[in-house]
């Protein structure tokens, strides 16, 4: 899958600093330390801009290359912030052939961006996952930590709008 | 002692449906009206139907509440746990027989034909405490492994139950474990492949979440018959609660001793780590799962040599999918015997399938091998829904294929389902009506491995993207039917040069439905035709004017303003605008609205 890669200025504060430092001395030496590391400073950051990439990198003793290569091969490390609500429309199997292509198309239409895009403001952005678990509720999406199921496309206003301010 | 349990699911689904705030009502009124001394809420994990979730039962009548909201529970509270009296208009209609008299939920269809070995514990016990896995003989196989078996004995065990790998090909795990204990190494690795990746299925993380000790104890037990003394766990990231209740169940284990130094006294170590997967569908490959764990770009390796010589970090590795793993414990305890008379001759025991699309019952069901798919589907999973009729069948995800209607009363087993172009998997089954376009199913499946492919070999990477194009150009009315025997020769070249699993099974979602549903292709070729009505460039949306009241609610509800019409007059649709989201067609009450 081709990544975007975020054009934005990086700044980070004292405590993301720290913490990241921290990560990195907690998994020097271990083997297989790139993937956990990434995953944290996923975390700490909201994504992995490049400085972070390099300092895992230098402090892992790994060449910035290989971090930039696992870094870019995993659907789940984005290379770009994401707004600070996050939806994620699955499209696994069983809430595509529910409609979630439709729920998918009319959020799109809503919010005018792609998938792994990010609206101007900052307010949302989008992905199309695959599978959560939770066919059961076919279609379903998620809004940061929050499950929405049993869609309909003309649910999705009224979802959005809780999240509009 | 509780005079009253009430089992209230905790599984991904239901925790999605507010599980997590029913549990929160139930124990602020269970205090308020002073019974907290004598009923008890147990958070447990999936109870496999769950299309009626969220789901609580209560013991010891077993009365299951289907779809309960956090209203209902001031009033199962005040009249069932307190009074005695079964709110009998909340349960599950199906074990409701009269007023007074229910049956048990085994009574019901949907689990009157199921057997438990996988999901034995799913949905009865608590999955965050250790001693209630423990009350039902949990370590005890692992006990009597380590007290009373010799490692070759477990390994013969193994290989005298037939048990086969539930992650996909079948593999007999036996055989794996016998591969491995031969080798001789100063370090060797047992491993649990719970990167769970094909879409629409989820047993595996049932299992974790419901039941994560099994899987542990099955590790220890794999670990102590090929010589191994770590363990990893090789999890999707998209899995938090299962994460979460396995790191819980990791440090119960390690402050019983049933991981860590000397178990059982017996002078065997073993210690079990998760590793977290981040979203890569061929990490569920082994050899690209254990580069991943290696912390590298998760691409497969050329086998030979084969991971039970070289695997994780170049040390002999097992590596058993979640679901093979629950069922190793009571294997041990229970005998191979058992195990045998279970299921088919070659296909012996029972499979965990996610039943999800157009299915009544959406959920997870465990069945002896060798049942129907008619049973899954119709009496099991309750049929197709909403007067619909039954397509096909979708099985084994992205390297799977799809069953049609014609071959619905094949006993399910892995060389079944093979002979018939599909694949058992990982057990994702999903049901298909005749809205469902074979060719835009196939078409979807190509996208996902287009996306997936890692890339490292060319038939894969190259091959999938083309067959995307054609399947593309299909779907949107310009194929011809030059480009049908393209597409199928493709296939096969696919099949037989791809590196790994991944690019040899991609085709199989093309091939099955060329092989079972080739007039479907042929109409969008010959008449630029979709049949299913599903392909947006092939169909077009109109009004018929004899049915059309004029009533406004299509134009109304139409996001592009496409309809046009007079109050009380038949209205039309413009079909320049019309971006055939197919609302109007839902939203009209006369059936006014058609695909032509």
């Amino acid at each position: 899958m081709q990544k975007r890669i975020s054009t934005l200025p990086f700044h980070d504060t004292p405590e993301q600093a720290k913490k990241l430092d921290e990560v990195i001395e907690g998994l020097k030496g271990q083997a297989g330390a790139v993937m956990p590391a990434l995953h944290q400073a996923q975390d700490i950051y909201g994504y992995l801009p490049m400085e972070v990439q390099k300092k895992i990198a230098d402090g892992l003793g790994a060449s910035l290359e290989e971090v930039y290569g696992v870094s870019t091969f995993y659907s789940q490390f984005s290379l770009t912030p994401k707004g600070r609500n996050h939806i994620s429309v699955c499209l696994g199997t069983a809430c595509y052939v529910k409609g979630s292509d439709k729920v998918l198309d009319r959020i799109v239409e809503k919010l005018h961006i792609q998938p792994e895009e990010c609206t101007e403001d900052g307010l949302f952005s989008l992905t199309a996952c695959r599978c959560i678990g939770a066919c059961g509720l076919a279609p379903v999406m998620m809004i940061n930590e929050d499950v929405y199921g049993r869609l309909a496309p003309e649910d999705v206003d009224g979802i959005l709008e809780k999240y509009a301010e | 002692m509780f005079r009253s349990n009430v089992l209230v699911c905790g599984g991904t689904g239901c925790t999605s449906s507010n599980s997590e705030q029913i549990i929160e009502k139930l124990n602020e009124e269970i205090k308020a009206q002073g019974l907290d001394k004598e009923v008890n809420v147990i958070r447990t994990g999936c109870f496999g139907l769950c299309a009626l979730g969220p789901i609580m039962v209560v013991y010891p009548e077993g009365a299951f509440y289907s779809r309960v909201t956090p209203e209902d529970v001031p009033e199962i509270v005040s009249e069932h746990l307190l009074k005695g009296r079964i709110v009998t208009r909340l349960l599950y209609q199906e074990t409701v027989v009269d007023e007074n008299t229910t049956k048990s939920l085994n009574e019901t269809t949907f689990y009157a034909k199921q057997m438990r070995i996988a999901l034995r514990n799913c949905g009865v016990i608590n999955p965050e405490l250790i001693d209630e896995y423990i009350a039902q003989d949990g370590y005890a196989a692992l006990g009597k492994v380590l007290t009373e078996m010799t490692p070759q004995q477990v390994i013969d065990t193994m290989l005298a139950s037939g048990l086969r790998g539930r992650g996909g090909a079948g593999f007999p795990t036996g055989l794996k474990w016998k591969f491995a204990a031969a080798n001789q190494a100063d370090q060797k690795y047992a491993c649990c492949n719970a990167d769970e990746g094909d879409p629409g299925a989820f047993m595996d993380r049932s299992v974790l979440e419901g039941d994560p000790h099994s899987v542990l104890e099955a590790m220890a037990i794999a670990g102590y018959a090929i010589g191994a003394s770590q363990g990893y766990i090789y999890i999707r990231a998209e899995y938090p609660i299962a994460v979460k209740r396995l790191q819980i169940a990791i440090n119960q284990a390690r402050e019983y001793g049933l991981l860590g130094k000397n178990i059982f006294d017996s002078g065997f170590d073993f210690d079990i780590d998760i590793r977290l997967g981040a979203g890569a569908f061929v990490c569920g490959e082994e050899t690209a799962l254990m580069t991943s764990i290696e912390g590298k770009r998760g691409e497969p390796r050329v086998r030979p040599p084969f991971p039970a010589l070289k695997g994780l970090f170049g040390k002999p590795t097992v590596l058993n999918n979640v679901e093979t793993y629950a069922n190793i414990p009571q294997i041990i305890l229970k005998g191979a015997d058992w195990f045998k008379s279970i299921g088919t001759e070659k296909s012996p025991g029972t499979k965990v399938f996610a039943l999800g699309g157009k299915i009544t019952n959406t959920g997870l069901v465990e069945v002896p091998m060798g049942t129907t798919l008619r049973e899954v589907v119709e009496d099991i999973g309750g049929g197709v829904p909403g007067g619909h009729t039954f397509k096909a069948a979708q099985t084994g995800g992205p390297s799977g294929g799809c069953i049609p209607a014609s071959l619905i009363d094949t006993p399910i087993d892995y060389d079944n389902l093979i002979a018939i172009g599909s694949m058992m998997g990982s057990g994702g089954l999903i049901v298909m009506d005749e809205t469902t376009c074979m060719v835009d199913i196939a078409k979807f499946f190509l996208e996902f491995t287009v996306d997936e492919s890692c890339g490292k070999c060319t038939p894969c990477r190259v091959g999938t993207k083309r067959l995307l194009e054609i399947l593309d150009k299909i779907t949107s009315g310009n194929g011809t039917l030059e480009d049908i025997d393209k597409l199928e020769e493709l296939c096969y070249y696919i099949k037989e040069n791809s590196l790994c699993g991944l690019g040899q099974t991609a085709p199989n979602p093309v091939l099955s439905t060329l092989k079972y549903f080739r007039d479907e292709y042929v109409a969008h070729v010959t008449e630029h035709r979709c049949p299913a009505g599903a392909c947006k460039a092939l169909t077009n949306f109109h009004i018929e004017a004899d049915k059309c009241k004029g009533c406004t609610l299509c134009a109304r509800n139409c996001p592009v303003g496409a309809i046009s019409g007079k109050v009380k007059e038949p209205h039309v649709i413009d079909t320049s605008k019309c971006i055939k989201c197919g609302v109007c067609m839902e939203k009209c009450k006369f059936n006014a609205v058609v695909k032509a």
